[in-house]
Formats: C-alpha cells, sequence, structure tokens
C-alpha cells in the first residue's frame, strides 16, 4: 500500500528529526572532543538567537537580504519569462541566441562580483545584479523549453476555435507552461538566496551573507551558526510559499499526470 | 465539402494520390484504410491545416475538429472548455445556456468544475464532442476520436455520438482504424488503399443511427471493408451494403 502523508505526520516527523539532531549535537558537546570556539553548544546558539532577535541585527540584516533577492529575483521572472515565450515561439531568434542563454547559464554569477563591484559599487544594485543574473538565464532557458513542449494539439484546438495573438497567450500558452514555470520559480528562488548569501560575503556592508563573513571574523561560532540557521529556514519557507502555487485548482493537471 | 483529384507529397512521399470525394451537408462519412495511407493528411486537408500539392478542396461552412490526442486543455474546467465552442456567440446569457445545454446533453451535470485530469477517458471523449458540436459550427472532423478508450467505452461512446448527432446534426468525417466503428456510425464508409492512398471502395449504410453491431447491415458493411482490406476472404462480400 501506498504510504500516503498526512498533515501531522508531515510535522510531527521533521519535528522529530530536529529533535534527534539537537539531542546529537548536544550529546557531542557535552564529550568535549570539540573546544567550545569550534563546536558551540545547542545553548549558547540559543543565546546567541535570543540576543540577535532583541537587538534587532537578526531582523535588519534578514531584511535587506530579502529585499535583494525579491528585487533580483522579480527582474529576473518578469524579464525571463517573456523571453523564454518569445525564443520558444521564433525559430530564429532561438537559434541565434541560444548559444549565448547557454553560455551565461554555465557562468556562476560569482564570477561576475569584481565587475558588480566596479559597475555598481558594494551594497544593494552589485547584490541584485548578481542575484539577477543567477535567476534570468534558467528562466529563460526553462520558460523556452517549456513553450518549445507545448503539445501541438493545443495550438491546434487554439486555431480551431479562433483564438490567436494576446488572447492564445494568455488562454493557451501561459496555462500550458505554468506548471514548468511554478517549477522553475521554486529553483530559481532557492539558487537566488544561495547568490544572495555569497554576495553578500564579497560584496556586502550588510545582509545575511556579510553577517556570517562577520561572525567568522569575529570568531564568534555560535552567531555564524545563528545566520546559517537563518538561511536554510529562510529558503525553507521561501519554497514552501511557492510549493502554495502548485496547489492552484487550474495548474494541478500538472503535476496529477 | 469536395476533393476534387487531390494528391498530397510531403517530400519524395506521395501520402495521397488522384483523391476524389464529394461529401453532401449532414453526411456521415467514415474513412478507413491501412495504418499509415494518409487518412489523418486526409482530415487535414479537410480542415484547411494542410494545402494539397495539386487538386482542388472545397469546403463550405465552420470546421471542428476532434482529435486522436487529449485536445482538451487541462488548465480550464469542463465548463470552460466547452465555452470555448460557443465563444463566437455575442450574448454572454446565451454562451451560459449552451454551455449548461450540451452539459446536460453529455449527462455531465455536476461536472462544470471539474478539470479534464479528473474525468476518466470516456467523460473526456464526451466533454471534447461536446465543445466541437457547441455553437455553430457546420463540418466536425475527427481522428480516431475513440482509439484511446477500452472497447466497452468505445461502444458507449458510438451511440453518444449517434445521440448527439440526432440533437446537433453536422457534416461529419471520421477518420478510424475501427472497421466496426465505420460501419455503426457512418452513412457513407469510404475505404482507402495503402500509400499512396487512393479510393479503393466507397460503401452506403442506409440504416438509420443508433444502429446495434449485430444488425444484419452492419456485419455486412463490416466483412465488405475487412475483404476490401483483405484482412478477410470475400465470401458472402456486398449483402446488405452497397
Amino acid at each position: 500500500m501506498a504510504d500516503k502523508p498526512n498533515s501531522i505526520r508531515s510535522v510531527v516527523y521533521p519535528v522529530a528529526v530536529l529533535g534527534v539532531v539537537a539531542a546529537v549535537w548536544t550529546l557531542v558537546w557535552a564529550t568535549g572532543v570539540f573546544h567550545e570556539s569550534s563546536f558551540p553548544s545547542p545553548f549558547s546558539v540559543l543565546r546567541a538567537f535570543a540576543l540577535e532577535i532583541r537587538t534587532g541585527r537578526l531582523a535588519n540584516d534578514l531584511i535587506i537580504s530579502l529585499f535583494r533577492v525579491t528585487c533580483g529575483f522579480s527582474i529576473a521572472v518578469l524579464m525571463g519569462i517573456p523571453m523564454g515565450v518569445w525564443l520558444g515561439q521564433k525559430v530564429t531568434p532561438r537559434l541565434a541566441l541560444l548559444p549565448i542563454v547557454n553560455f551565461f547559464r554555465n557562468l556562476s554569477s560569482l564570477a561576475w562580483i569584481p565587475f558588480a563591484i566596479l559597475w555598481f559599487g558594494v551594497g544593494d544594485a552589485s547584490t541584485i545584479f548578481l542575484i539577477f543574473l543567477a535567476a534570468f538565464f534558467p528562466v529563460v532557458l526553462a520558460t523556452l523549453a517549456a513553450v518549445a513542449s507545448i503539445p501541438a494539439v493545443y495550438s491546434r484546438v487554439a486555431h480551431d476555435y479562433g483564438l490567436s495573438g494576446l488572447e492564445k497567450l494568455i488562454r493557451v500558452t501561459l496555462p500550458a507552461i505554468m506548471p514548468q514555470i511554478i517549477t522553475t520559480l521554486r529553483v530559481t528562488a532557492g539558487l537566488s538566496w544561495l547568490v544572495v548569501v555569497a554576495a553578500e560575503m564579497v560584496a556586502g556592508r550588510d545582509g545575511l551573507g556579510f553577517a556570517v563573513m562577520d561572525a567568522r571574523n569575529g570568531l564568534r561560532i555560535d552567531l555564524l551558526l545563528v545566520e546559517m540557521i537563518t538561511i536554510g529556514l529562510i529558503g525553507v519557507a521561501i519554497d514552501s510559499v511557492l510549493a502554495r502555487l502548485t496547489k492552484i485548482p487550474s495548474v494541478r493537471w500538472g503535476y496529477e499526470r | 465539402m469536395q476533393l476534387s483529384r487531390v494528391s498530397c507529397r510531403f517530400g519524395a512521399v506521395e501520402v495521397l494520390q488522384e483523391i476524389s470525394v464529394s461529401i453532401a451537408r449532414g453526411e456521415f462519412v467514415a474513412v478507413v484504410g491501412p495504418s499509415g495511407c494518409g487518412k489523418t493528411t486526409l482530415l487535414n486537408l479537410l480542415s484547411g491545416y494542410e494545402q494539397p500539392t495539386s487538386g482542388l478542396v472545397e469546403r463550405r461552412g465552420q470546421v471542428r475538429m476532434v482529435y486522436q490526442v487529449d485536445g482538451l486543455f487541462p488548465w480550464m474546467t469542463v465548463a470552460e472548455n466547452i465555452s470555448l465552442g460557443v465563444r463566437d456567440l455575442p450574448c454572454a446569457q446565451e454562451r451560459g445556456t449552451q454551455v449548461r445545454d450540451m452539459i446536460r446533453l453529455i449527462e455531465l451535470e455536476g461536472f462544470e468544475g471539474h478539470y479534464p485530469h479528473q474525468l476518466s477517458g470516456g467523460m473526456r471523449q464526451r466533454v471534447e464532442l461536446a465543445r466541437a458540436l457547441a455553437g455553430s459550427s457546420d463540418i466536425l472532423l475527427m481522428d480516431e476520436p475513440f482509439s484511446s478508450l477500452d472497447y466497452l467505452t468505445r461502444l458507449r461512446m458510438r451511440q453518444e455520438l449517434a445521440h448527439l448527432l440526432d440533437k446537433r446534426p453536422r457534416t461529419v468525417v471520421l477518420v478510424t482504424h475501427d472497421i466496426e466503428e465505420a460501419a455503426q456510425l457512418a452513412d457513407r464508409v469510404i475505404v482507402l488503399t495503402g500509400r499512396p492512398a487512393q479510393i479503393r471502395r466507397e460503401l452506403s449504410i442506409q440504416t438509420a443511427r443508433p444502429r446495434a453491431l449485430t444488425h444484419p447491415e452492419v456485419v455486412s458493411a463490416t466483412r465488405v471493408i475487412l475483404t476490401e482490406l483483405g484482412i478477410e476472404d470475400g465470401a458472402g462480400d456486398g449483402e446488405g451494403a452497397r
């Protein structure tokens, strides 16, 4: 019989795993094998968490990083989806631009850090630029592939029933690629979150990535873990928000066939 | 609809050769033939989707097509899919009435808000028929519409189609590999040869629809078609079918 997830088990199981991890962590720390400065206890990390929350530093860094991701990711999606649709529908531009898009997709956006700092300085603009680069090309390629794989019968039906131009785009093309777009958004949002931390480490004066570097430079391993746990939790939260898009009735077909 | 000495070639491959057919308004014509002989190409020519290499295709009226693969839009509900068929009606109220009528006709009341993936294969095919028959189209082209269904559902769908056409008469061209289906539904069956396809034989079937599978004319027509396709020998050839 298939093992069906339910809402209680989907909460209890992860909490149980978390409990086991915390217990193992505490036990290893209690053995004293590692020095406190390189292996802090869960209690000191919790204290550091409380301190970071009380001083507002964590919230401040979090808001800055989320702002950068939201800007870079949104610009990438707003530009990438139309471009992907266009390239998916038009053979000549696709032939001309696909190698270039593929080239940039394979180029880590972190390689652009020197240029980002030279062009935009240290701060929001350079980080947003790097996040845009990380998300834009995968969004273009995934949208292009989704459009190119729309079953030909949908185009014929659209033609039979007089759907063309903008109406066909809105009522046929975009709904037909929506399940794949949502999956792409989930992947690229995760990618953007990875990049913001890395970019802020090098090209930031604030944000969670900068806080990680700051904690490392100050040899505050407890703070470092606070930032790392926060980054991980926010990544999971972003994905679970985007995962809700898959529950929209008009896209369920893409996940149930 | 009329095809006059129509030939169609894709590169070096000649698919149809000198096909001439005239189809009267309201007539139900089935096209059968060996696999890959060009039946779908013939339908594409009739729909205007493809152009003949030579010859003339004449068609008067609005064409709707029912495809071999699932042609329902999976992101639209049953009602939304059917409403595509009436989108050229100017009055929203009339569109709503027509959609409700079609849903009642295919006996899917209560499923208006369901999506295609929530329906069985037979239900989806009924929705596709309803969409094609909704509104004021004149010609219905069907490309092996029931081929993906199981045998019992196919039998039921034939009755459904006969019933729907009784309520909403159309000129129909049905391409099928199912000889029984052709004999049970069509007023005329056109048997094509292998590629390049030519018309091997035409049979008229007079009995009114719906026809039982065991009706003598259906049985006789089935045997004639099978003989023409080289599946059976010619014993009893032509009895009851012309």
